[in-house]
């Protein structure tokens, strides 16, 4: 099985790179994630995580992008709530990128 | 794709068997689809909307919390049979307080949880075109 090492402990992945077990998320691990896959957090990727992980925290689901893209306009306005804008901080999907650096599960209904 | 009707019909307990729970994740991927999706709690599925579940001791996942999201699904119609909660010394105040923003109606929050009777349901059931029941 896949793992990465961060700060000395190994945290194991699944067969598509996402967190065996949530718990061992911390934003050290979001950062190696994301090395691993060439991309740089900034303090926008940052929002779009943390807004991911307070909507897991409250619904106890990773929300499919086009309800991802409708709930960032609402909270971050509409500059932020396009695919357009989503797509650019995420290339390979804002939903299953965000969720993966976010330690979170991949959105249901994502294939 | 076309857009249809469906309906997911959930009569089981929420906790003690994967039903509820798979029916859920079922509702949000048909929604993702950009389906007409509505659901319907019949029976022990009612227990499924109540306030204040603690799943703990079933070793279970509380998700209860991911039908407050239905509403960014535009998941909007939720019938909730009164019979149903009338056996088991159930009312509406027992339930969770489930809601969506009308966007054509300057983003109002709406009450999503319908009470119907038996015929009431039965009538809404005639106007669906997929019928899937947990």
């Amino acid at each position: 099985m896949a793992s990465i090492n961060v700060g000395g402990k190994d945290i194991a992945l699944d067969e598509e790179g996402y967190l065996e077990n949530l718990n061992d998320w911390t934003p050290e691990v979001a950062e190696v994630l994301a090395k691993g896959e060439d991309v740089t957090l900034t303090s926008e990727h940052w929002e779009i995580l943390n807004f991911l992980r307070e909507y897991y925290e409250e619904y106890q689901i990773a929300p499919a992008v086009r309800v991802l893209t409708k709930a960032v306009g609402k909270r971050l306005g509409a500059d932020k709530g396009n695919s357009k804008y989503l797509y650019s901080l995420f290339p390979y999907g804002p939903g299953k990128q965000a969720c993966k650096y976010g330690g979170l599960p991949k959105p249901t209904g994502c294939v | 794709m076309s857009t249809k009707n469906f309906l997911f019909v959930n009569r089981k307990a929420p906790y003690g068997t994967v039903y509820a729970l798979e029916a859920l994740e079922v509702v949000l991927i048909s929604a993702a689809f950009e389906q007409n999706v509505s659901l319907a709690f019949i029976d022990d599925g009612v227990y499924q909307i109540t306030k204040g579940q603690n799943s703990k001791a079933t070793g279970m996942k509380n998700f209860s919390p991911t039908f407050r999201a239905l509403g960014d699904y535009d998941i909007t119609k939720l019938y909730v049979s009164i019979e149903s909660l009338a056996e088991r010394g159930l009312t509406v105040d027992d339930l969770m307080e489930l809601t969506y923003e009308d966007a054509d109606d300057d983003y109002a929050e709406k009450p999503s949880i319908i009470l119907v009777n038996r015929e009431e349901m039965a009538a809404m059931m005639t106007e669906q075109e997929v019928i899937l029941s947990f």
